[in-house]
């Protein structure tokens, strides 16, 4: 249900890295402890993105499998179930080492600015 | 139709983390500490608050998030404390949290060298507001015994994201079926760092304890922003 949010803060992050430029796709990098759905998300963008550069625009979703590792006796290990003991010593000092990601990785844009092509009545089909 | 690729690698949240930033600098700046408190809708957090602020030992300030109402403004107002009301529903069917920007909205209703410690009851949802950072200094959240004992491994986004975790309405046990090992096993296995209050907001059992933890939260030093 957090999807609307995320998608939101993804469409205002590319909006200012496209500089006016019309934006194709989107590729980002998701970690599974954000518990993101990823065809929610797909969903809430192409809302979120309409009359703004990103419209039509593809979002790309590489999803981080959570990993994590323990302080105490260096065991690390990808988490798949919500347990953030040790799975070897049962320690509780244990890290994330990946799987908070919610980073727009890169966009792919046209060089022609969105706004000049609507000038010149070229816009190319979708 | 030539297409160039940009590499961005930036947090989409972002915009947010900065906001949260500038409220956090002038938090620091006005000597002002911040919780944000946060649970499901119903799980005590207004009437947990009621009972918990006239025992801390500090000058508190409260900023009420709602999709809609001041009921949760008045209730607190009786206890004279400053209070401001911020609603969420000029968005979309109303936002499920508050974000940074929100918060500072309603900074200008506050005067800040009033208050030493200013708790933010978030909007009623145990998912949205994990992931917005509103510029606080400490994290807790509520969870009723009323909600079940697995709601940490449901949820751990937000039962992670916490210092504190007040077990609330245990009045109740008597009448459920309610496992506490069983959901401090949970909050072990999803936050094993995290500190556990027992309380009843509506007996008043064990709330001292939050108050204390308030009282507490108030005393830190402002840390590096």
């Amino acid at each position: 249900m957090h999807e609307l949010s995320l998608a939101t803060g993804i469409v205002e992050t590319v909006v200012k890295h496209a500089e006016g430029r019309r934006v194709t796709s989107v590729e980002m990098r998701i970690g599974t402890l954000r518990q993101v759905v990823p065809a929610s998300l797909e969903f809430y963008f192409g809302i979120c993105s309409r009359d703004t550069v990103c419209q039509g625009a593809t979002l790309q979703q590489e999803i981080i499998q959570a990993r994590v590792g323990c302080r105490s006796c260096g065991e690390e290990w990808e988490l798949y179930e919500p347990d953030f003991r040790c799975r070897s010593c049962a320690d509780t000092e244990v890290e994330v080492i990946a799987g908070t990601e919610f980073e727009v990785d890169s966009i792919e844009v046209t060089e022609e600015s969105a706004i000049d092509q609507e000038e010149a009545g070229c816009i190319a089909p979708r | 139709m030539h297409r160039t690729k940009v590499k961005v690698a930036e947090d989409a949240l972002d915009a947010n983390t900065t906001i949260a930033e500038a409220n956090r600098h002038d938090f620091d700046h006005a000597g002002v500490r911040v919780v944000n408190l946060m649970s499901a809708p119903g799980a005590g957090k207004t009437t947990l608050l009621e009972a918990a602020i006239p025992e801390v030992d500090a000058r508190v300030g409260v900023l009420e998030g709602d999709v809609q109402g001041s009921m949760d403004a008045d209730r607190i107002a009786h206890l004279h404390v400053p209070v401001v009301q911020l609603n969420t529903d000029a968005g979309f069917g109303g936002e499920c949290h508050l974000d940074a920007n929100m918060v500072r909205s309603a900074l200008p209703g506050f005067e800040l060298d009033d208050i030493d410690l200013l708790v933010i009851e978030n909007v009623g949802n145990l998912v949205c507001p994990a992931e917005f950072r509103v510029g606080e200094d400490a994290r807790a959240m509520i969870c009723s015994v009323a909600e079940g004992e697995d709601k940490p491994l449901k949820y751990p986004l937000m039962f992670r994201a916490c210092e504190l975790v007040v077990v609330n309405k245990i009045d109740l046990l008597p009448h459920l079926e309610y496992d506490l090992e069983k959901l401090r096993h949970n909050l072990e296995s999803v936050n094993p760092g995290a500190e556990v209050i027992e309380c009843s907001a509506r007996t008043g059992e064990g709330t001292r304890a939050f108050a204390d933890w308030l009282s507490t939260v108030a005393a830190r030093e402002a840390a590096a922003v």
